[in-house]
């Protein structure tokens, strides 16, 4: 007994669709081919490794895929073509890998769809693991994923995708976190990384950049209860200073390229906080700086508030407060910043009154326990 | 075994013993709220009896249909609405009194001063499948 190196198993997946898609499997039926095998090899490789998994995985998926061919009564006229053993045709490379990532982001899927079908056909994921992540029940992802499949089913794996529209959808990823059993940061920096090795891009780059700089806090974020420690609570002798250091390599690489995109400019303002071996030690000047950036380059609200926080930093409270002036009071998140500048100001009446407010609008669960434990502090401090 | 509801309110509920709004408690205090929360639930799914638990927006928007090729119509809040609900737990237990247990425990979460809120809870009871033997 062998346990199955499951990190291994999962990265070789794309290649293995590639293979059939080249022999003339239809993305669909060769991603469900290959699910199939995933899971005989999950239950076989124990007593029985193969010597190379990859060939062991690419001839139990096409065997799988003309099984289901033949079953298939409509596509008969179909078979004579495939009953003929196919060439063993060119190896898959890492073109196919980046097919395939442009294929599951594609413009026509929604961010959802994207995302699931990203997770099951790049990252090897079963539904079942997937479903889990995303704490929906496993039919609902199953349908999620062939609805997926079949909007994408006319596009071929031969046209250049656009590499934005799957940065975006390995952000979602990675922003979802760690809820359930799976780790989708640490599973959308793996695939960030296999994206990086097959396309020389910045905003690739910047990315992963990004990522690891997030990651490296991971271990600060959050008490042994579960709650959130601000950026500027954490204990920064917890932050991972080799994820730190390849995510500030990773950026100057980038820089240097002279291409700027939104992901450098997130990756550089997370650099800018790692630099700082305190928090009072923040060069909030420079943050501010690249929020500006950063605005020119996306115009999102989101990178406004948080310019507004930079610059109350930078220039002081008041200073914030009028950047924030300056926005749409539904921002989500608004009353949260409005009060911690508020705060900052010596206001603690008016921000507890926000912190209780931007409580009552959280997104989440420990958001909202944050929000109101702050404005619980400021009340208990004001009663002495 | 059968499923049961249990409902917690913002608003629409008896007031509860220990009525004091959770910003106006200590840190500490709404730390060990939620450490208790998290216990009760963690305990259920170890006793097999956790089906769901979800908290809900206080924030919410009244829609109804305006007729066929025409876009909803929201409205809201109603000041009047006296009802919010603000979270609910979803058991799978043997018995109804096992429902009444588990809804007594929750409700004795700790609040202010460290006290028992012994907030209202509603318990109602799923209505489940058809039985296949009815005679």
């Amino acid at each position: 007994m062998t346990p199955v190196d499951e990190a291994l198993l999962r990265a070789v997946v794309p290649t293995v669709i590639g293979v059939l898609g080249r022999r003339g499997a239809d993305f669909a039926a060769a991603e469900d081919a290959v699910q199939d095998a995933l899971v005989e090899a999950v239950r076989v490789w124990p007593d029985d490794p193969p010597r190379d998994p990859r060939g062991w995985l690419v001839a139990v998926a096409w065997r799988r895929y003309l099984d289901a061919v033949r079953a298939d009564t409509s596509r008969r006229r179909r078979e004579e073509r495939v009953e003929d053993e196919p060439e063993p045709g060119p190896a898959a490379t890492a073109d196919d890998t980046l097919q395939l990532y442009f294929l599951c982001a594609h413009p026509s899927l929604t961010p959802a769809s994207a995302v699931a079908l990203t997770l099951r056909a790049v990252g090897g994921l079963t539904t079942r693991q997937v479903a889990q992540a995303y704490l929906v029940p496993e039919a609902t992802m199953a349908q999620r994923i062939s609805r997926a499949k079949r909007t994408v089913s006319g596009a071929r794996f031969d046209r250049p995708g656009d590499v934005a529209t799957v940065l975006r959808v390995l952000y979602l990823v990675f922003n979802e976190g760690y809820s359930g059993d799976v780790d989708l940061a640490a599973e959308a920096i793996r695939l960030t990384r296999q994206l990086a090795a097959a396309v020389d891009h910045e905003e690739v780059a910047g990315l992963l950049a990004l990522m690891l700089l997030h990651h490296a806090r991971r271990p600060a974020r959050t008490r042994p209860d579960g709650s959130l420690v601000p950026l500027a609570e954490q204990d920064r002798g917890r932050w991972d200073t080799r994820l730190i250091a390849e995510g500030v390599d990773l950026l100057q690489g980038a820089l240097a390229r002279d291409r700027l995109g939104e992901f450098q400019a997130q990756a550089a303002i997370a650099a800018l906080h790692a630099d700082a071996r305190t928090a009072e030690e923040t060069d909030w000047v420079q943050i501010a700086e690249w929020y500006d950036e950063l605005v020119r380059l996306t115009g999102s609200p989101v990178a406004r508030l948080n310019r507004a926080v930079a610059v109350g930093e930078a220039d002081g409270p008041r200073a914030g407060l009028a950047a924030l002036a300056e926005l749409d009071p539904s921002l989500p998140r608004y009353a949260a910043v409005a009060a911690y500048l508020h705060e900052r100001d010596g206001d603690p009446v008016t921000a507890a009154r926000l912190y209780a407010e931007a409580a009552r609008s959280a997104p989440n669960l420990a958001e909202r326990d944050h929000l109101t434990r702050r404005a619980a502090r400021l009340n208990t401090e004001r009663r002495g | 075994m059968a499923k049961y509801l249990l409902l917690k309110h913002y608003r629409g509920a008896p007031t509860p013993v220990n009525d004091v709004p959770m910003d106006r408690w200590t840190p500490e205090e709404v730390a060990a709220h939620v450490q208790y929360m998290e216990d009760f639930a963690a305990r259920l799914e170890g006793t097999g009896e956790f089906v769901d638990g979800q908290a809900l927006s206080p924030e919410g928007t009244w829609v109804r249909s305006d007729g066929e090729g025409r876009p909803p119509v929201t409205d809201g809040p109603f000041a009047e609405t006296k009802d919010l609900i603000a979270g609910w737990m979803v058991i799978d237990v043997d018995t109804y009194e096992r429902a009444l247990e588990l809804a007594g425990e929750l409700s004795a979460a700790p609040g202010a001063g460290g006290e028992p809120i012994h907030e209202w809870l509603e318990v109602r009871p799923l209505l489940g499948a058809a039985p296949t033997i009815t005679e």
